[in-house]
């Protein structure tokens, strides 16, 4: 079968109308901005879906090929959904001679998601990254914009548990 | 305010308030690692408090960038009375203000203590941390609000460019900074005169001045503390090599990762513009120049200055072959030229300073001062900022505080995943750009990891390995394959399913990868598994020869039977009965640590 070409109009229409503002606002050669055209199109619809793609291939008159091989190019952008808490663990230098692979091993022991997966409750999804800049507190996770410093494998239980009570209670 | 010309600024720097206009200074650092535990937190209270007892007039707050003491903030620092409280906990504020700032009285129990000393110390400039340091690319870093710009008028800040614009043409700011010695912080060492020498006689109607802030070694953050902590140091410095080149734009390729940077880089380039720095006329001269910032998107290539200059296009992210250089053809096909956030932190000094007085600083070939970030198994976790030619040994332990358990330090990686390792019998080695090289290490951005005698240098150059066979971008075959080859022989080995000849195998892909890869990343990718086999050949013989020890076990000799072992053990494989020597059954042990990490009195002996 051939593939069908991919369906944009499933796109939210709001957000859509706000990534066209903001692309119309760029100024001089939009092709050269997609990047970040790709930065503000994630940080509204949270991935990059591939009609998502194709949407803004063809608003900036790019190949939808060129724009899918900027995304699969650089780590920081997510073609699939991601949880509402994303944990990344720090696997640095710094943080890995501290023992951050026992911590990650125990996340995702934990959440039942691998790495750049999203666990099956849809809340969490587990990244490693490199260097946040805090190798003082090695080994180091976040949880979307908070920083858990000097982690132990032990202390991975409490601080999930914290996180599902949020959810269970609202 | 709007600067149109020196006297505009001379009058301005008089009108900034002045740490010695208040009675106190209370500086806390909010540098992303302070940030993290809290400090934003204890700045906010600090400032409440403050404001409810009605001293908001004689003490003043600031919110500073990193001091460098990472592994003890969050910190305070009171001036002038030079206290420096350390691990301050959100508790503590009423009694720092109680105490020291309304009845004088130092809190002792907040003071940073030496180690196997008993005295605490309270000024800065007295802690071993300290006492070795000089501060020129970190200078306002833990000293000024990075977020105004009077803080950073006020110490002499845009003065060098005032210098430069009124007093010295391009070529004579090239010659200073030719004279300087100033070579290239961001790995390679080039010399920074030189290049803009080659991008100003590059011929072309347009050029741009790039600020590589990409920082890819993972363990290196000097460049994000720059950023947080004085950005306008680097914009000042990129307005001036604008000036020298004959360049009109600047780009500041960020990482995608450094939020905090970028935002504190954006407010600065906004003020810069507001205040006359930025944009037409600048300083009323008719030398214009305004400075934009591209986001990068996690890609360690990127760092590779060919290919962030394809991602500023808006491409993926691939090297190019040199030449052309990008002082040549760069951006949009421009002459472009590529320095490093630390390079340009460097220059606005140089210019007030002299070259003389830069190149007094440092060795015959390395001139100035090289920032270090201290991470692993050191005491002080940090950032360091000394002259070029100290030694390894005073960094690791008059600076570093040495092992946090007393343990014997035996390596240092220097370089990152471009790197190699420096072993404890070449601590007293200066630390200059060719002494690393002959060592088969290199500079790189300045990231040390210190390694103890736990470490397991296969486990680590394995670790590096899997880092850049993750980031190779595919260009070329011999880093895509060659690296994936070396991993995979490396992850044979340490799962015991090896040989001998695999060390040769390793050898020989190594050499050629370093030989025939397009760009850096390839051309020095197999360093840190050169440079481990070659001074730690006993440790792969282990795992070659397949006599490597797996299974943790327990020394009856030292075993107190306190039962901790037993009770951490994942998998129950460890028994014994209280106060008698336990034991492990091997059979069972999946060489978790966790025994080892509960031991208190280090009974536990490590495969
Ligand atoms: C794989 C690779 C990664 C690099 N990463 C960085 C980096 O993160 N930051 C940086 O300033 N330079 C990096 N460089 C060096 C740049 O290519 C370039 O030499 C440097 O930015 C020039 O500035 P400088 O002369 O001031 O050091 C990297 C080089 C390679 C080969
Ligand atoms: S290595 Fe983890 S924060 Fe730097």
């Amino acid at each position: 079968m051939r593939n069908k070409i991919l369906d944009t109009s499933t796109l939210d229409k709001e957000l859509l109308a706000k990534l066209d503002a903001f692309i119309d606002s760029l100024e001089g050669d939009k092709q050269e901005h997609l990047i970040h055209v790709l930065h503000k199109a994630q940080e509204l619809f949270g991935y990059l879906p591939q009609n998502l793609q194709l949407y803004i291939a063809r608003k900036l008159d790019l190949p939808g090929v060129r724009v899918n091989g900027v995304v699969s190019f650089y780590s920081f952008f997510n073609e699939k959904p991601v949880g509402k808490y994303t944990i990344s663990v720090c696997m640095g230098t710094a943080c890995f001679v501290k023992g951050a692979d026992k911590v990650l091993e125990r996340v995702i022991e934990l959440t039942g998601a691998n790495k750049n997966e999203i666990s099956k409750d849809g809340l969490f999804t587990i990244k490693d990254v490199r260097c946040i800049g805090a190798c003082g507190l090695a080994p180091v996770m976040t949880i979307n914009d908070k920083v858990y410093g000097k982690v132990k494998p032990g202390d991975v239980d409490e601080i999930i548990r914290h996180y599902r009570s949020i959810e269970n209670e609202s | 305010m709007k600067v149109k010309n020196y006297n505009d600024l001379v009058a301005w720097k008089e009108k900034c308030p002045r740490k010695l206009d208040y009675k106190i200074n209370v500086l806390i650092c909010n540098g992303t690692s302070c940030l993290s535990s809290d400090s934003e937190m204890i700045s906010v209270l600090l400032e409440q408090e403050l404001k409810s007892r009605n001293l908001e007039a004689e003490i003043r707050t600031i919110r500073t960038g990193c001091f460098g003491f990472c592994g003890q903030g969050p910190i305070i620092k009171i001036e002038p009375d030079d206290i420096t409280y350390v691990q301050v906990k959100v508790e503590d504020i009423k009694e720092i203000v109680d105490s020291h700032l309304i009845n004088n009285i130092v809190v002792d129990r907040l003071l940073y203590q030496e180690p196997d000393k008993t005295e605490v110390v309270g000024n800065s400039s007295g802690m071993n941390f300290y006492k070795k340091q000089m501060r020129i690319a970190l200078r306002n870093c833990g000293e000024i609000d990075p977020e105004n710009i009077e803080h950073y008028i006020s110490n002499d800040g845009y003065f060098a460019l005032a210098k430069v614009l009124f007093e010295l043409t391009p070529e004579e700011v090239i010659q200073v900074v030719k004279k300087s010695g100033l070579r290239g912080r961001g790995g390679g060492g080039f010399y920074t005169g030189v290049k803009w020498e080659m991008s100003r006689k590059s011929p072309g109607d347009e050029k741009y001045i790039i600020c590589n802030a990409d920082e890819g070694d993972p363990g290196a953050f000097m460049d994000r503390s720059i950023m947080e902590g004085d950005p306008h140091s680097v914009l000042e410095a990129m307005i001036i090599a604008g000036y020298a080149i004959g360049a009109n734009k600047g780009l500041v390729y960020i990482r995608a990762e450094y939020g905090v940077a970028t935002n504190r880089v954006r407010k600065a380039i906004n003020d810069a513009r507001e205040s006359g720095f930025l944009g037409k006329n600048i300083l009323g001269t008719d030398f214009s120049f305004d400075i934009e910032i591209k986001l990068g998107a996690g890609a360690f290539v990127c760092g590779e200055e060919t290919a962030l200059i394809k991602s500023m296009e808006g491409h993926r992210g691939e090297p190019q072959k040199k030449p052309p250089f990008p002082s040549q053809s760069g951006f949009r096909g421009k002459p472009s030229n590529v320095n490093n956030v630390e390079t340009f932190a460097n220059i606005p000094s140089i210019i007030l300073k002299g070259a003389e007085w830069y190149s007094s600083i440092g060795t015959e070939k390395s001139k100035g001062t090289k920032v270090f970030a201290l991470a692993g198994q050191i005491r002080n976790n940090g950032l360091v900022e000394v002259p070029m030619g100290t030694t390894f040994r005073e960094i690791v332990y008059d600076i570093g505080g040495g092992h946090p358990n007393g343990k014997d330090i035996k390596a240092i990686q220097i370089g990152g995943p471009s790197g190699g390792v420096i072993t404890k019998e070449y601590f007293d080695m200066s630390i200059d750009y060719e002494s690393l090289l002959a060592m088969g290490a290199m500079m790189g951005s300045g990231g040390m990891i210190i390694m103890d005698e736990d470490t397991d240098m296969v486990q680590i150059a394995k670790f590096y390995l899997e880092f850049t066979q993750d980031e190779s971008c595919g260009k070329c075959t011999p880093c895509r394959i060659g690296t994936k080859r070396m991993y995979e022989i490396l992850e044979r080995l340490v799962n015991m399913e090896g040989s001998p000849e695999d060390l040769e195998r390793l050898r020989v892909l190594g050499e050629n990868i370093k030989n025939t890869s397009l760009c850096g990343l390839g051309q020095t990718a197999p360093n840190p598994v050169l440079s481990t086999m070659k001074y730690f050949r006993e440790e792969y013989e282990a795992y070659a020869y397949r006599t490597k020890k797996t299974k943790y076990s327990i020394d009856p000799k030292l075993c107190i039977g306190c039962t901790k072992c037993a009770r951490n053990c994942p998998v129950s494989c460890i028994e014994g009965s209280v106060r008698q020597p336990h034991y492990i059954d091997e059979s069972k042990c999946i060489a978790c640590g966790a025994c080892y990490e509960a031991c208190p009195v280090n009974a536990i002996i490590k495969p």
